[in-house]
């Protein structure tokens, strides 16, 4: 964060970026070491200015929390990498360096949201990556990036103003801001109408900034328009931030008591899952524009996290969990490689990209993969987390619910389809003479697409993982 | 009757909010929707400052007991949510100047900052 400033100063664009670049991957570094030494130690307690919680902001790293930065910096560090080109041709000289510090800022917050254990400072660096995060995706090329960071910002401020209302009513119901402590406090002043309206707030600020159906109507422009960079980075770590957000207030803060039995969240949250799983793999099989195509994809792959918490089992929220990570490796390769494309041939229409697969073989490629990986192939980490879905489902006896996973699956094999018959069985332009990506934007496509296939064989890491996280989280508080 | 005049800040907070959201979805025009963005956030902040406020309480400041130190037992209102809502009134203010320089950014691009119009332009295109 503090290089931030730093990089915004430098004049050439060249110099921002390797401040950035030395953030990200510091970054990366110190929260795998994060992760590591929670899953030594546990519970990893940091009091910030030395003040003791609750009086102080307290910084509190679980495995969740270490496992959702870990996401966060392995994705920007990839996407910082990508970025060096990418930007250069898509942003003008002068402004690139105010790219990179907003990338650093986005970065931050996002981490920051990761490892506080105050509520308060939650909706602080939610607002800090937001803000970055809008001002980002208007430096798109297109002149609708503008009008779609500007929904962005006003459907995002609204969430973020819901969430401060819940905090605001669970401060005065409890007179404290930590999380830990208000897991303590809660129960006893339950009965109150207070708390179930806080918990309301909360939830639908929350799902605004997690895109859920219906909520998700800035997700497809923002995504659409915004820089390849930005888009790869944001579509693989800004939503899946607020899942890990929502994981937190719901079982953490609330406990899963007062979430599933009292407030029934599981009616609410399913329905609607399930429907953005349908409703938006349907609508994404009949876009023209591919960026727009996984974005809405994207809508429906965040209704699959949402099903695995929706479920409230240890096999439900580790799946949702692994889909957190999965999908930011999924999304993060395919996004990659339709900068690449734009990169070359400039548009990502579908009719712009016939007979890409000669031209372009490796970015097409790696397209392919992160498609079935998205499908759910088996040895693709997308297999992984459908199936922890799937037996999660059944577990519950909910055969129909197990079926609509099957059904996203088979329109996603539709809309990869696509894809893939124009690029790979149209006739390419004769004008138009594109050459292959060029390397520094192939290596981090690459370097994600191989990830998920690695992550996809050998599972067991991040599934064990995965499930100690959940198992911390349904168990309640040490 | 002390429930309408008692809690008459928490009524002004539920107008302001519901005027606020409501300008927020309902108007075309951008500014206007970002004002109401700003109406809503400042009904969230005055709510905060509501809370803090205690019945017979003083500004929380240490006040001078007889012997120099600071007095006991002194009935003071909540610092906490004052200091919490500085820390929006900041990010509100930085979101609408981030708002207002887009929507510079449109109307140099679009030649309107009406939302439908903006729409119709974008269809036609």
């Amino acid at each position: 964060m503090i290089l931030a400033p730093l990089a915004a100063l430098m004049g050439r664009a060249q110099a921002a970026w390797a401040i950035a670049t030395g953030a990200c991957w510091w970054a990366l570094y110190a929260s795998v070491s994060l992760l590591l030494r929670v899953m030594d130690e546990g519970v990893i307690r940091y009091a910030l200015g030395g003040w003791p919680a609750p009086y102080g902001i307290e910084y509190r790293i679980d495995l969740v929390s270490a496992f959702v930065a870990v996401i966060v910096a392995m994705i920007g560090a990839v996407a910082i990498v990508y970025a060096r080109t990418s930007i250069a041709q898509e942003i003008t000289e002068d402004r690139a360096p105010l790219f990179y510090a907003a990338f650093i800022l986005s970065l931050t917050g996002l981490l920051g949201i990761s490892i506080t254990g105050d509520v308060f400072n939650v909706f602080v660096f939610l607002e800090v990556s937001s803000l970055s995060a809008y001002s980002m995706i208007a430096l798109g090329q297109d002149r609708r990036a503008l009008t779609a960071a500007y929904q962005y910002l006003i459907m995002g401020a609204t969430g973020a103003t819901f969430i401060v209302i819940g905090i605001g009513l669970l401060y005065v119901m409890t007179g404290t801001l930590n999380m830990v402590d208000l897991a303590e406090r809660i129960p006893a002043v339950a009965d109150n109408r207070t708390i179930p309206v806080a918990f309301t707030f909360l939830t639908v600020g929350i799902t605004l900034k997690l895109a859920l159906f219906p909520l998700h109507l800035w997700l497809p422009n923002a995504y659409t328009y915004a820089p390849s960079s930005v888009t790869a980075f944001m579509a693989s770590t800004a939503t899946k931030v607020s899942v890990y957000l929502l994981l937190r207030f719901f079982f953490t803060v609330f406990g899963f008591q007062f979430s599933f039995e009292r407030m029934q969240l599981d009616m609410v949250l399913m329905p609607l899952s399930l429907v953005a799983i349908l409703a938006m793999s349907m609508v994404a099989i009949y876009q023209d524009n591919v960026k727009r195509l996984l974005a809405f994809s994207s809508v429906a792959q965040i209704g699959y996290m949402v099903l695995g918490i929706s479920f409230g089992s240890v096999l439900g929220v580790t799946a949702g969990i692994l889909h957190l990570f999965n999908h930011a490796l999924m999304k993060g390769a395919l996004f990659m490689a339709m900068g690449c494309v734009m990169y070359r041939v400039g548009s990502v229409r579908l009719g712009a990209m016939s007979g890409l697969g000669k031209k372009m073989p490796w970015t097409m490629a790696a397209f392919v993969l992160g498609g079935l990986s998205l499908i759910g192939v088996p040895l693709t980490v997308g297999f992984v987390s459908k199936w922890y879905l799937v037996q999660a489902a059944l577990e519950r006896g909910q055969w129909a619910v197990a079926g609509i996973v099957m059904i996203g699956s088979l329109m996603a094999v539709v809309y990869i389809w696509k894809v893939v018959e124009v690029a790979y069985f149209g006739e390419p332009d004769p004008d138009h003479d594109v050459r292959e990506a060029p390397l520094s934007m192939l290596i981090p496509t690459w370097v994600l697409v191989l990830a998920s296939f690695w992550f996809g064989i050998d599972a067991t890491g991040t599934a064990e993982v995965a499930t100690a996280a959940a198992e911390t989280l349904l168990r309640g508080l040490p | 009757m002390n429930e309408i005049f008692g809690h008459f800040n928490y009524w002004a907070v539920i107008v302001l909010m519901m005027v606020g959201f409501y300008t927020l979805i309902a108007r075309s025009n951008l500014i206007k929707k970002l004002i109401g963005l700003n109406i809503f956030q400042t009904a969230v902040i005055m709510m905060y400052v509501s809370f803090a406020k205690i019945t017979g309480g003083t500004a929380p400041i240490l006040i001078e007991g007889d012997h120099g130190e600071a007095a006991e037992h002194v009935l003071y209102s909540n610092p906490i949510p004052h200091v919490l809502m500085l820390t929006a009134i900041v990010v509100g203010v930085a979101t609408l100047a981030l708002g207002l320089s887009l929507v510079v950014r449109i109307n140099e691009a679009y030649g309107t900052v009406d939302e439908d119009e903006i729409t119709a332009k974008d269809n036609a295109q």
